[in-house]
C-alpha cells in the first residue's frame, strides 16, 4: 500500500467516525438550558483518534497483524476438548453459588445468563438446525411467562404445576405461527417472524383487562422446593423449606434455588437438543436447511419438518419464559421487545449456529457483557457492540464452526 | 420376458402462461427398463420430469404408475407423497445433495420415512427404544452397502459437499435409491463427467435396473451412455414427441436426425 493510499484509507475512516461520533459524542442531555450541551471537541479528538489509529494499523506489516493469529491459535477446538470445555463450565455452574464467586449480584445474573442460554438452545433449533431465520422468537418466551403469571394469579397454581403447560401453551403458539408461514422463506420469513413479535408484545400491552397491559402481573410465585416454600413464615398447614431443614431463612436461599432449578432445565434441554439431532426429525430439520428442494425428492414433507421446529424451538422459549417469570416476579411486555429476539439471535449467531456449546459460551457473553460494562455507564452498550464487531472480525461464522456429525458409519 | 406398463403418460401437457412447455405427450415406462428421454435443449424434457415428480401441477394429461396392483395418480398428488407413497424417487440435473451433511447422513434422510415410523414419530427415539436403535442400525447397513456398491465407504463421515463432482453424482443415484422407490428418474446423470466416469454410470444404472428389477427413467445429452443402456428411446422436440422406440430405431429416425441436426424437415 503506497502513502498516498494509507491516507486516503486513514482519511476515510476519520470521516466514519466522524459520522458517528457527532450525534454519539457531540451532543449530551442535561436537565438545564436547552436540554443539551455541544461537545464538539470530543468529536475532533475522536476523528483525530480514528484517523492517526487507521494510519499506524496500515504501517504494521502483514505478518505481524492479529486477526491472523486469532484466527490460528483459537482453531477449532473438537471432539474430547468440547467435552472437556463443556464438562468444566457445567462443574463451575454447579460449584458457582458456594463459591466465594457467589454472591447475591452473581448468582442473579448467572441466572439471566441460564436463562438466556436455554433461550440460545431453543431459537438455535430453528434458526441453527432449521434454518429459518425467525426475528420474533421473543413471542414465544412472552407466551410462556404470560401463561405461567396468568395461571398463577387466576387459578393459584405452582411454578412447577405451570412449567409444562408453559411449555405446550408456547409450542402451540409457535405451530399456529408456523401454519401461515410454511410457503415463506429467508428474508419473508424473517419480517413475518418479526411481525409476529411485534404482535404478541402490542396485544400483551393493550389487552389491560387480562394482561395488565403496561403494568404487567406482580406478585409471581417463585419455585419451591418439592412442595415447600422458601420463606420466613409461612400460613397453617405449609411446611416451609426452613422449618424443614431448621435453617434460619435468608433472601440469598431462594436465588440458589432458582439458580439451580434454572441450571438443572438448562442442562435437561442440552441433553434433549443433542438427542434430537441425531433423531430422524433432528436431521430432517437440517437437511431443510441444506436444501427443501431435495427434502421433498426425498419423500420428506417441508411442512412437517418446519411445523416440528417452530413447535420445538417455541416449547423451548415458553420454558425459558416461565422461569424469567419466577426469577423477576413481575413482568410487563416492555420485557419482550424486538431487543431481546435481536439479542437471543446474535446469541445463535455469534455462537455458531448448531453448536450446543458455542451458543452457551455465546449466551453467557451476551447477557453478563452489558452488567461487566456498567462502569463504563453510558458508553456500555457501545462496548458492547464493539466487542460484537470483534468477535464477528475474528470469527466470521461463529465461535464454533464445527459440526460433529449425527451418526457415523461405525458406531456401536 | 414379457413387459410390465410402470409408468403411463397420457396427453401430458404444461404451460407456463403462453409458452408450451410440453404439449400433449404419451409415452409408456416399462419396469425392469430404461427407458431414456432424449431431446435438443429446450425439448421439454425436464418439464416432464417435473410434473412427473410433483415440482410442477401438469395443466393437462395424467400420469398413472402402476406396480404390484396398485395404482397412482401421480398428477394428484402432493410434491413429497411421490416419493414416499408412489415410490417415484429423482435426482437433479445440477447435484441438490444435502452438502454440510456427512455422506452417510444424506443416505439417512433418504430413509427418513421408515426411520420416523420405526421410532414412533421420534418420541420412541427420544426414549430410547430398542425399537429405534434397530431400525437405525438396519439404515446405516443399507447405507453401507450403497456406499461399499459406489466405492464411497471411506468417505462415509466426510461432508457431502466435499467430494470430487463425480462422487456427488453417484452420491444422488443412490440417495435416491435408499428411499426404495420403483421408479427412479436421473436427470443428466453424466453432465460434466469424463468419459471414463460416464462409461462407469452407465454401468451403475444397469446393475440398479437388474439387481433391484425396478424401472428407470433418465434424461441424457450424452449419447454414448443413452445408445448403450437403454432399452427404449423416447425423443421429444419443442414439447412434443417426434419419435419413440429402441435405440437403434431411433438413432435413424429421419425426424430425429433433422431435429438434432437442425435440418428443413423432409416432407
Amino acid at each position: 500500500m503506497g502513502a498516498a493510499q494509507r491516507f486516503k484509507d486513514a482519511g476515510f475512516t476519520a470521516l466514519i467516525a466522524l459520522a458517528l461520533a457527532f450525534p454519539l459524542l457531540g451532543f449530551q442531555t442535561t436537565d438545564t438550558g436547552d436540554g443539551y450541551i455541544t461537545r464538539f471537541n470530543w468529536v475532533a479528538i475522536a476523528t483525530a483518534a480514528a484517523f492517526v489509529v487507521r494510519l499506524l494499523l496500515s504501517l504494521v506489516p502483514q505478518r505481524f497483524r492479529l486477526h491472523q493469529y486469532a484466527t490460528r491459535y483459537t482453531a477449532l477446538p473438537q471432539g474430547k476438548i468440547i467435552t472437556l470445555v463443556a464438562g468444566a463450565l457445567i462443574l463451575f455452574s454447579i460449584l458457582l453459588p458456594i463459591s466465594p464467586l457467589g454472591s447475591r449480584r452473581t448468582i442473579d445474573l448467572a441466572t439471566l445468563a441460564l436463562i438466556y442460554v436455554i433461550l440460545g438452545w431453543g431459537l438455535n433449533i430453528v434458526v441453527g438446525l432449521a434454518g429459518l431465520l425467525d426475528l420474533g422468537y421473543v413471542a414465544f418466551y412472552a407466551v410462556g411467562a404470560y401463561s405461567f403469571a396468568l395461571a398463577a394469579e387466576w387459578y393459584g397454581l405452582s411454578f412447577w404445576e405451570m412449567l409444562p403447560f408453559a411449555g405446550l401453551i408456547a409450542s402451540a403458539a409457535g405451530f399456529l405461527l408456523g401454519l401461515p408461514v410454511l410457503r415463506l422463506r429467508g428474508d419473508y420469513l424473517a419480517i413475518v417472524t418479526l411481525g409476529f413479535g411485534e404482535i404478541v408484545r402490542i396485544v400483551l400491552n393493550n389487552w389491560s383487562p387480562v394482561t395488565g397491559g403496561p403494568n404487567g402481573i406482580g406478585d409471581i410465585p417463585r419455585p419451591t422446593v418439592f412442595g415447600m416454600p422458601i420463606s420466613p413464615g409461612a400460613p397453617e398447614g405449609v411446611t416451609t423449606f426452613n422449618h424443614f431443614f431448621g435453617i434460619a431463612y435468608d433472601p440469598l436461599q431462594r436465588l440458589i434455588w432458582l439458580y439451580y432449578v434454572c441450571l438443572a432445565a438448562a442442562l435437561v434441554i442440552n441433553w434433549f437438543s443433542l438427542r434430537i439431532r441425531r433423531l430422524p426429525v433432528g436431521r430432517a430439520w437440517e437437511a431443510l436447511r441444506e436444501d427443501e428442494i431435495a427434502c421433498r425428492a426425498l419423500g420428506l414433507n417441508p411442512h412437517t419438518i418446519k411445523l416440528t421446529a417452530f413447535a420445538t424451538g417455541a416449547m423451548i422459549g415458553g420454558f425459558a419464559g416461565a422461569m424469567f417469570a419466577a426469577k423477576q416476579g413481575f413482568i410487563s411486555p416492555e420485557s419482550f421487545n424486538f431487543q431481546e429476539s435481536a439479542t437471543v439471535l446474535s446469541i445463535v449467531v455469534l455462537g455458531g449456529m448448531g453448536s450446543q456449546l458455542g451458543v452457551a459460551i455465546a449466551a453467557v457473553i451476551l447477557a453478563t457483557l452489558p452488567e461487566f460494562g456498567r462502569e463504563f455507564a453510558q458508553y456500555r452498550m457501545l462496548l458492547f457492540g464493539a466487542a460484537m464487531v470483534a468477535i464477528m472480525i475474528w470469527r466470521p461464522r461463529g465461535l464454533f464452526t464445527v459440526r460433529a456429525p449425527s451418526v457415523r458409519l461405525d458406531q456401536p | 420376458m414379457n413387459r410390465e406398463a410402470l409408468l403411463e403418460v397420457e396427453n401430458l401437457s404444461m404451460r407456463f402462461g403462453g409458452v408450451v412447455a410440453v404439449d400433449g405427450i404419451s409415452f409408456t415406462a416399462y419396469g425392469r427398463e430404461i427407458t431414456a428421454i432424449i431431446g435438443p435443449n429446450g425439448a421439454g424434457k425436464t418439464t416432464v420430469f417435473n410434473c412427473l415428480t410433483g415440482f410442477y401441477r401438469p395443466t393437462g394429461g395424467s400420469l398413472v404408475l402402476t406396480y404390484d396392483g396398485k395404482t397412482f395418480r401421480l398428477e394428484r398428488l402432493r410434491g413429497h407423497r411421490i416419493a414416499r407413497d408412489a415410490g417415484v424417487a429423482r435426482t437433479f440435473q445440477n447435484v441438490r445433495l444435502f452438502a454440510g451433511m456427512t455422506v452417510l447422513e444424506n443416505l439417512m434422510v433418504a430413509q427418513h420415512a421408515v426411520l420416523t415410523r420405526a421410532s414412533y414419530y421420534n418420541f420412541g427415539g427420544l426414549l430410547g427404544l430398542k425399537r429405534h436403535h434397530d431400525a437405525e442400525r438396519a439404515a446405516i447397513a443399507r447405507a453401507r452397502e450403497w456406499l461399499d456398491m459406489i466405492g464411497l465407504t471411506d468417505r462415509a463421515d466426510e461432508v457431502a459437499g466435499n467430494l470430487p463432482y463425480g462422487a456427488q453424482r453417484r452420491l444422488e443415484i443412490v440417495r435416491a435409491m435408499c428411499t426404495g422407490p420403483r421408479l427412479l428418474c436421473v436427470d443428466e446423470p453424466a453432465a460434466g463427467l469424463n468419459p471414463h466416469e460416464s462409461a462407469d454410470l452407465a454401468r451403475f444404472l444397469v446393475t440398479i435396473r437388474d439387481r433391484f428389477g425396478i424401472g428407470v427413467l433418465l434424461i441424457e445429452h450424452d449419447m454414448s451412455v443413452v445408445m448403450g443402456i437403454s432399452d427404449h428411446v423416447i425423443v421429444l422436440n419443442h414439447g412434443q414427441k417426434i419419435a419413440d422406440g429402441s435405440a437403434g430405431e431411433v438413432r435413424n429416425d429421419p425426424t430425429v436426425i433433422a431435429a438434432y441436426l437442425g435440418e428443413e424437415e423432409a416432407a
